[in-house]
Order: structure tokens, then C-alpha cells, then sequence
């Protein structure tokens, strides 16, 4: 292997590890706040870069409209709910939010779809039919499930990946899709070229990843979050709602999941179900993180992104088997390493 | 005396449609999970087929196996224990088709597999007589790609395919042949459908600087190695295997995959075949068939493996009926011979002349080579 060889593997690794440490810090954060271990999160990936892929077609995604069937059912959840706590008043916000909005989302994208609107009108679009997927699935899923064990929730969450995968196959069909490069520029490095996709890839990366920074230590809702996440019945006792708590980190973990899609999309070919290798790895990084530390978190999946790259290189049929072993001795040390805390199971 | 006519009159009016039994097949395919893309067009196919099959009803039991081993044998298990079919289509996969091997033997149900791999009816023995074959093997094909490299000068081969049976099963044919024609295999690397890169198997594969490069692939997924080799600056010939023919590949793959060789089966380029090709007219017959129904441009070859089965059907359903009732263990011992003795059947893969040695029966014409240009698929000379 030359030093060329090993930069442009560095750079490959990179820029994958890039998109896992993303994914990594999402899963960690609905980790943290909710005690779920979102196997999903991949399918959002998925998710995000097909809706683009489609409308790229001139075609209307099959995303837009299970947004508006899962919010009418969400919307009718909530409209009962409300009734029986007698609280009729959060009946319009409850209506709004689910029905009038993914409805309102699905006008426009029919109207959109066949005009062939310039690529980052399309990739808002996008972002817009997939996240509010993130809420509505935890109001559908796991909202009355939210005291249930850390078992419970990961089984299922892993009902809910195989449902959303079901539907991918029925939404995209089983041949995958590419979209445009946001770039085609090349920079000469010395002897290498490093392409515009690539850096583009990171700096999104980085800049989401300062985004969320901003968010957990500026804003009081990221506060309240890290306050759930902290302890959930301390939390709830200085009058943070739980719920809420929920349905933003789940928001923005599809936010964080349909944003890796659309810019992973243009780079490799996606599959409808692309999306849970991409997640695992995401998951190997966030297990080395502990599932509570995003900057190990994050620094866990560029580990995986080279060490993926570089396996691919020297060893191609076990690439996976490579990646995948890693979490064992990580595993090991955690376990040497840190005090074992029982699960608190009453709250 | 009334009650016993009337109990004899219901008897006999339940008993006469069992006589004139329906002909039975079950077909197992793989309409989702990683074979999906093969599987889909496969059962649209099933969905356009007539309900007489010779002049005899047939009826058509699909089944869906998620591309799964234990799903297509549990479909397997429940076609002959309870809807006691007369013969048992599938699977697409090799796999799939392997696990099903044994159903049809123990219950002396004759099967027809969609799936590539040689050894599902190879060699023909206690068992493996129940079992036929559709799609080309991948011997054939490989000596297709093979002769059209050392016909075109090329010394030097890389090999990149799936991290799965397919790729495996491609690397030992088409090393055997390599071998014969003199091709030197200089890289030899693997990765899997759903990889979002493979730099790293690319860097490796032109460090080795091989003349031509065979990807073996199915569908979209091939594109992926391709489109880094030209991204990467690679100039040597790339070839691709029958796996890619559809219209999705061309697709995805945009003007990267332009100059691609593969073999494939006639029925892709069927309209620009001679009309002196025996499989011409009955691939366009097809071609008319289901795109009618499913819209220009969306015929995949894994159809008209589909199409075949029902074709060498139609020709064994008759003569097997000449000799047993449908429904009965005769009539599956007449129909596993009546499918040997099809001779010279024009189908949309080539020509099946089967025997008792060779459950497959297709040969040289069962194969051309393409080379994809500008987005079409054009018969190369």
C-alpha cells in the first residue's frame, strides 16, 4: 500500500465515518432521553435519500403519503385521548400538527413533484416529508409504551424497522436510487484529489453536529431535554413534559437520519433497505461511546468509517466481520471498566 | 329412500369436479427482500399467465418467500401437504431452490427452479430427478465473457463480486475458464449489496492494473464498483454479468456504465436479434405481454425465466395428461417425465431440448453478448 493509497482510503473512511457519527449521536440521544434503542434510525437514511430520489424522477414519494395517513391515524389518537382527559382544548393544535400539516405537505408535493424545482427546493421538501415521520412515530409507537422496560422498547422498535422497511420495498421498489452530486468540484492536494462531495459530506456533518451542540447548551428545550435524559422523574417534577421530551428527540432524530440520507445519497447507491447496515455501524459507534457519551459516540464512528475503509482494502470478504467484531473487545473494557447499575424499573 | 337419492345426487355433484381436477402449481418466489428485484418481475409475470394451461385449467398458487431459505421450504412443505400441487415453480434464488430440493423429491413432486446455479439440478440423481431448471447457468454465461475477453486481446482479468453466493459461484466458474482461455486473475475482491463504498476494493483492483474487470453483480448494486472504477479514473474494459439486465441498472449506473459487455440471455435484446433467432418471436410475444401491461421499458430478463417455466409447462401438461388424472401421484411421475422429454422448445432464454442426464437443456443460444451504449442495450457483434 502506498501513502497514496492509504490517503484516499483516509478520506473515504472519513467521509463515511462522518455520516455513522451523525447517526451515532442520534442514537445516543434517543437513547439518553427515552431508553430506546432506535434500531430505526437507519430506515430514515433510507427514507430521506429516496424521497429525494423520487422527486429528483418528477414522482410524488410514497413518504408523502404515509405522512398523511399516519398523521390522520396519530391526529384521531390524540383527538381521543383528548376527550377522555376532558381537555378538548388541545384538540385544534392536536389537528393541526397531525392532519392539516402532512396533508397541507402532500398539496404541495403533488403540486411540486412534476415542476422539477431546483435541487435544494427538493432536498427541503424532502427533510420536510420525512421528520415529522420522527413524532408521529413515537406518538404511534412507543408514547404509551414510555415506562415499559429497556427490553419491551427494543423490541418494539424492532417491529417498527421491520414495518418501515416493508413499506420502503412498497414505496421505492427493490432497485435503488442515486441523486446528484451537490458538487463536482476536485481539489489537488499534493498528489491527491479530494472531491467537493466528500468535504461537503464532513463540513454538513460538523455543522450539524455544532447545530445540536448549540441546541443542548443554548436553548431550554435542548436543556430540557438533557434534563429528561439526566433523570426523567426529576425532570417531570420541575414541569418538563416527558412527552414532549419524546416527540423532539425523536424529531430530531429523524431529522439527523433523513439529513445522513440526502447527503450519503449522492455518493453511494441507496436501497430501501440501505439504511440498517448504515444504522448498525452508527449503533457500533455509539456502543463505543457507551450510549452516553456523544463525543466518544462520534469519535467511535469515524473508528468504524476507517477501520471499514481500510478492512475493504486489505480484506475485502471480511470487511464486515472486521467492523462488526470491534464492538467485542469494546464490550470487554466496558464492562471491566464500569460500575454495572441495575436498570431502575419503577419511576 | 328420497333422503338417500338426494345424499347420493350431492355426493356425485361433489365428486365430479374433483374428476375433472384443475392442474395444480404452486409457485414460491421471492417478491421481497434482497432478491426483490428479481422476484417482483417474476410474479407479474405469473399474474399475466392464462388459467389454461394445453387446453387444461390450471391454477396458479404464488406464494411470496421473502427471499428466505426457511420461508420458501416452509411454501414448499405446505404446497404438497395441503394444496397437494401437481408441480412446484421456484425459488428465484439458488439458495432458496437448494432447501426445496428435498420437498419435491420425498413427495415425488416434479420442480421447476428460477434460480441460476448448476448444482440445483446438477448432477441428476435419486433426488434431484423431481428438479428442472430455467435460467442460464453460470458456467454458460462465464464462458461467454471468458471467449469474448481472449477474443478481444485481454491478458489481464480483476474480479469483484458480491459477498454472497453469487459473487463466489461467479469467482470459481469463471476462474476455471480464465484458466482455459489463459486470462490471468491479478485481484480477486468481494463486497456486499448494500455497501455505501468500495474505494477500498477499487484502489486495490487497479494497483493490480488488469486489462478488464468482471463485476459480478445483480441489479442496481453493480453499478456501485463500476462508478468508483471511472470515478477513479480506470480505462480498461469492464465487464458486467447477466445479473444487470434491467432497466433500473442503466438507471442508477447514468453514463458510467456506457461500454459495459455482459452475456445475457436473448430475450433483453430481442428486437435486434436476426429473425432467423429461434427465440426472437416468442421474446417479443413476452416483450408485447408484459409491458402492455406494466409499461414500456419495464421488462427484466428474471420475467422471462418466469415465462419459460410456463412455456416448458404448456408443453409437458398435455402429454402428461394423456396418461394420469391431475391430482394424482401418476400424474406428477407423467409430468416429471413429459418436462424431460421437452425437446426444442423456443422459449424467450434460448432453446430447451432437456434429457435425463441434463435438467437444464439450454445451450450455445441461450446466450448474447450486449454492451450497454448510451443507455440502451445494444447485441454486440
Amino acid at each position: 500500500m502506498t501513502f497514496d493509497i492509504a490517503l484516499l482510503l483516509a478520506q473515504d473512511g472519513l467521509t463515511n465515518g462522518a455520516i455513522y457519527a451523525l447517526l451515532a449521536l442520534a442514537l445516543v440521544l434517543v437513547f439518553a432521553v427515552t431508553r430506546i434503542i432506535f434500531v430505526p434510525q437507519g430506515e430514515f437514511v433510507a427514507y430521506g435519500a429516496l424521497t429525494l430520489a423520487s422527486l429528483q424522477l418528477g414522482k410524488v414519494p410514497g413518504t408523502a403519503y404515509l405522512l398523511a395517513t399516519a398523521g390522520i391515524v396519530a391526529g384521531a389518537v390524540e383527538v381521543v385521548a383528548a376527550l377522555r382527559e376532558k381537555r378538548p382544548g388541545r384538540i385544534p393544535a392536536a389537528v393541526g400538527w397531525n392532519v392539516a400539516l402532512p396533508a397541507a405537505l402532500l398539496l404541495v408535493t403533488r403540486w411540486a413533484a412534476p415542476q422539477q424545482l431546483s435541487l435544494w427546493i427538493q432536498v427541503a421538501l424532502s427533510l420536510a416529508l420525512v421528520v415529522p415521520l420522527g413524532p408521529i412515530l413515537y406518538r404511534l409507537a412507543f408514547q404509551p409504551l414510555a415506562n415499559a422496560s429497556v427490553l419491551v422498547l427494543l423490541i418494539v422498535s424492532v417491529a417498527v424497522h421491520f414495518v418501515m422497511v416493508g413499506l420502503g420495498l412498497l414505496f421505492f421498489g427493490a432497485e435503488g436510487s442515486r441523486t446528484p452530486a451537490f458538487t463536482d468540484a476536485r481539489f489537488e492536494v499534493g498528489a491527491m484529489t479530494v472531491s467537493g462531495q466528500s468535504l461537503f459530506v464532513i463540513g454538513a456533518s460538523l455543522a450539524l453536529i455544532v447545530a445540536l451542540y448549540l441546541f443542548f447548551e443554548r436553548t431550554l428545550y435542548g436543556k430540557a431535554l438533557r434534563a429528561t435524559a439526566v433523570n426523567r422523574l426529576g425532570a417531570r417534577l420541575v414541569g418538563i413534559s416527558t412527552t414532549l421530551a419524546g416527540k423532539l428527540t425523536f424529531t430530531l432524530a429523524a431529522l439527523i437520519g433523513a439529513a445522513s440520507g440526502i447527503l450519503v445519497a449522492p455518493i453511494t447507491t441507496i436501497y430501501y433497505d440501505s439504511g440498517f447496515l448504515i444504522g448498525l455501524k452508527g449503533f457500533v459507534g455509539a456502543i463505543i461511546g457507551g450510549l452516553v457519551s456523544y463525543p466518544l459516540a462520534a469519535l467511535g464512528a469515524l473508528i468504524v468509517g476507517l477501520l471499514e475503509s481500510f478492512s475493504s482494502f486489505w480484506a475485502s470478504a471480511f470487511k464486515e466481520v472486521i467492523v462488526f467484531t470491534l464492538i467485542i473487545p469494546v464490550l470487554l473494557w466496558r464492562s471491566l471498566h464500569t460500575h454495572h447499575v441495575e436498570e431502575e424499573e419503577d419511576e | 329412500m328420497k333422503l338417500k337419492l338426494a345424499v347420493a345426487a350431492l355426493a356425485a355433484a361433489l365428486v365430479i369436479p374433483a374428476a375433472h381436477a384443475q392442474v395444480k402449481v404452486g409457485v414460491t418466489l421471492s417478491a421481497t427482500g434482497p432478491a426483490a428485484s428479481l422476484g417482483i418481475p417474476e410474479r407479474n409475470t405469473f399474474q399475466l399467465l392464462p388459467a389454461t394451461v394445453g387446453g387444461q385449467p390450471v391454477q396458479w398458487i404464488v406464494l411470496d418467500d421473502a427471499s428466505d431459505t426457511t420461508k420458501a421450504r416452509q411454501n414448499a412443505e405446505k404446497f404438497v401437504n395441503e394444496d397437494k400441487v401437481d408441480v412446484i415453480v421456484g425459488s428465484t434464488t439458488t439458495p432458496n431452490s437448494l432447501a426445496m430440493i428435498e420437498v419435491a423429491a420425498r413427495s415425488r413432486t416434479p420442480m421447476l427452479s428460477m434460480a441460476a446455479s448448476a448444482r440445483i439440478v446438477e448432477p441428476v440423481d435419486d433426488a434431484k430427478r423431481w428438479v428442472f431448471k430455467t435460467p442460464q447457468s453460470d458456467a454458460l454465461m462465464a464462458t461467454a465473457i471468458s471467449q469474448h475477453m481472449a477474443d478481444s486481446g485481454v491478458k489481464t482479468v480483476g474480479f469483484i463480486g458480491f459477498n454472497d453466493a453469487y459473487g463466489e459461484g461467479w469467482a470459481q466458474e469463471f476462474a476455471k475458464f480464465a484458466d482455459v482461455r489463459k486470462l490471468k486473475i491479478v485481484a480477486n475482491e468481494r463486497y456486499n449489496r448494500t455497501d455505501t463504498s468500495v474505494t477500498g476494493q477499487v484502489l486495490k483492483l487497479m494497483s493490480a492494473n488488469p486489462d478488464a474487470i468482471l463485476i459480478a453483480g445483480s441489479g442496481t448494486p453493480a453499478a456501485l464498483p463500476q462508478k468508483t472504477l471511472v470515478e477513479r479514473g480506470y480505462k480498461g474494459k469492464i465487464y458486467q454479468t447477466h445479473g444487470v439486465a434491467n432497466a433500473d441498472f442503466l438507471r442508477v449506473g447514468g453514463k458510467d456504465v456506457n461500454g459495459t459487455l455482459l452475456p445475457a440471455g436473448p430475450l433483453l435484446v430481442a428486437a435486434q436479434l436476426p429473425d432467423t433467432n429461434e427465440s426472437k418471436k416468442v421474446a417479443l410475444e413476452y416483450t408485447k405481454m408484459y409491458e402492455g401491461k406494466h409499461g414500456a421499458g419495464s421488462l427484466s430478463t428474471f420475467g422471462g425465466h418466469a415465462f419459460d417455466t410456463y412455456l416448458i409447462l404448456s408443453a409437458a401438461i398435455p402429454e402428461a395428461v394423456k396418461k394420469a388424472k391431475p391430482g394424482t401421484p401418476e400424474f406428477r411421475a407423467a409430468l416429471r417425465d413429459a418436462i424431460e422429454n421437452v425437446k426444442n422448445l423456443k422459449a424467450t432464454h434460448g432453446v430447451f431440448n432437456m434429457s435425463s442426464q441434463d435438467h437444464n437443456g439450454l445451450d450455445q443460444r441461450a446466450r448474447v453478448m450486449v454492451r450497454i451504449d448510451n443507455g440502451q442495450w445494444k447485441l454486440a457483434q
